[in-house]
């Protein structure tokens, strides 16, 4: 019991980071129903940029950890942001009217070129910091001395996560730039008729996605500690498959499909081998794909005529 | 007001409009008539630049919108409730509502939707109901008042007859006539029913095979033999 409750706190954490990353993925498949395969990489330059604020901060004996994490959290979102933004306009733009598989490869290509891009810029080496939030509560012992432990990183990253993800999802449901986002969504053409600026709008969505992506890199790099240029590509095809999981397209679903793959695989590494997770997370996504194509929240399209 | 000069529009190698020339003044309600595959919704689209003309010129008070992006003819007093009426599914009635409001002045918003639920009553016992949960009479009420919502002086209108039941029909070409005669808001309308556009509006154009073949008032049209040939005998729809 108790340890599997230590293993629900551990997943719902991982869940949190999973879900972040997701919600670009849903979201960009909803506007261009494209998977936008370089996202995973904008995570990882999260976490870099997080990591190099980090730095400078230390140079400037600028130490106080609430504001260092503060700074850090902008200026990573803000950097990212950017990234994002970019990666629509150079790779993806010009391609919006052509054939459903070039803007695929472009953004296999732009992966390549995002991971390639911070290994020349940081070198290829990992990077690490020192733990910013250590300790934590004890939530209980058992009688054969395993205690729970609920740790402060913990508590901090899920309480952001929620934060944030309440604060997106209320973005997307009442404001005119949340509206104009989904009309985008379901008939781009009528929404340019009612005068939405479609490429501002998708510019936006990627913009957004980066940024939360972004926490997502800083969080890893703050949990686990260590980031390098790679980390990207795992991460991201973990957090595509929670967006399919819960319904590609579906907000709720992303969130619900990260945090599904993140205890899915910290539960079958603690009960069963931590050398196969990657596949239990995988074997998920195909029993969805035959038994529920649409994921867990999607819906199929039957409302438009 | 609008003035399309020898338009030319391309979809893929096929050319859709060859050379169309009309003119809708101020205060009007001009009919665009023509069988299917004529013409006249891509004209109306040409109009709002998606696509754009090939080759022509057209013009909204004035001024050259042949080149102009979509979304800023939009926001310079130019609205259309399009073929299949585009409803936003997932959106409430509301909501899409507020879409229609995008380009019109926030100040007045509450006043607007005042405004259109009382021409269309049944849209406010909907407010809440999702766009795609309604009936094609009301998904047609809708898709007028969202183009209503940025209060535009050229209103253009894509069949609004198309699919529905004769009753609503009259009411929707009673409603059109009144958002003409109580606000002034000019109306280019696109109709396959021409008995019903021809009788409402002042003047008409026969669109082709994507040119015009004849234009006069409401009332010549009607008379003329050609168009009662073509487009009123038969099928068409002789109630009073």
């Amino acid at each position: 019991m108790e340890y599997f409750l230590q293993q629900l706190i551990n997943g719902v954490t991982l869940g949190a980071i999973f879900g972040l990353i997701a919600i670009g993925y849903t979201m960009v498949y909803g506007i261009l129903g494209m998977v936008n395969f370089a996202h995973g990489d904008v995570f990882m330059i999260g976490g870099f940029v997080a990591v190099i604020t980090f730095l400078i901060l230390g140079v400037l004996g600028l130490t106080w950890v609430p504001f260092a994490l503060l700074c850090m959290l902008l200026i990573a979102m803000v950097f990212t942001g950017v990234h994002g933004w970019a990666v629509e306009r150079i790779g993806y733009r010009a391609l919006r009217n052509s054939n459903r598989l070039a803007p695929l490869i472009s953004a296999i290509g732009m992966s390549i070129f995002l991971q390639n891009y911070v290994q020349l810029l940081q070198g290829a080496r990992n990077k690490a910091i020192p733990p910013m939030i250590s300790g934590g509560v004890e939530l209980m012992t058992s009688p054969t001395g395993f205690t729970v432990k609920f740790g402060y990183m913990q508590m901090v990253i899920i309480a952001v996560t929620t934060v944030l993800m309440v604060g997106f999802s209320l973005l997307i449901a009442r404001t005119s730039m949340g509206r104009q986002q989904r009309a985008c969504e379901q008939d781009m053409r009528m929404a340019r008729l009612l005068g939405v600026d479609v490429d501002r709008t998708i510019s936006l969505t990627f913009i957004m996605g980066a940024a939360l992506a972004a926490v997502a890199g800083m969080i890893w790099l703050l949990y686990y500690g260590i980031i390098d240029f790679y980390v990207g590509f795992l991460a991201g095809i973990k957090a595509f498959t929670a967006a399919v999981l819960g319904g590609i397209g579906s907000l709720p679903g992303a969130m619900l499909g990260g945090l599904l793959i993140g205890l899915i695989e910290v539960f079958w590494s603690a009960y069963f081998s931590v050398e196969y997770k990657d596949v239990a997370a995988f074997a998920i996504l195909v029993l969805v794909l035959i038994f529920r194509p649409t994921g867990l929240l999607g819906q199929p399209d039957i409302e438009k005529v | 007001m609008l003035r399309v000069e020898r338009v030319h529009t391309l979809y893929g190698h096929i050319e859709a409009l060859r050379g169309v020339d009309i003119e809708v003044k101020e205060r009007e309600i001009v009919a665009l008539i023509g069988s299917n595959g004529a013409g006249k919704s891509t004209l109306l689209m040409t109009i709002c630049g998606t696509p754009q003309a090939a080759a022509g010129r057209i013009l909204f008070e004035g001024r050259d919108i042949t080149r102009v992006p979509t979304h800023l003819i939009m926001r310079s007093g130019i609205a259309q409730a399009p073929e299949g009426r585009r409803i936003f599914p997932r959106m409430t009635v509301l909501e899409n509502l507020q879409m229609g409001a995008l380009v019109g002045d926030p100040a007045k918003f509450s006043e607007d939707l005042e405004n259109v639920f009382s021409i269309f009553p049944i849209l406010k016992q909907r407010e809440t109901q999702r766009g795609g949960t309604l009936s094609g009479g009301e998904q047609q009420m809708l898709a007028i008042a969202r183009a209503l919502m940025s209060r535009p002086r050229l209103l253009l209108l894509d069949e609004p007859s198309l699919g529905l039941a004769p009753m609503i029909v009259r009411q929707i070409f009673q409603i059109i006539q009144d958002i003409n005669q109580k606000t002034g808001t000019t109306i280019l309308l696109v109709e396959q029913d021409a008995f019903h556009a021809l009788r409402l509006a002042h003047r008409g154009y026969v669109l082709v095979n994507g040119s015009i073949a004849l234009t006069g008032t409401g009332r010549e049209l009607l008379a003329n033999r050609e168009v009662r040939a073509a487009y009123l005998e038969g099928g068409a729809t002789e109630d009073q």
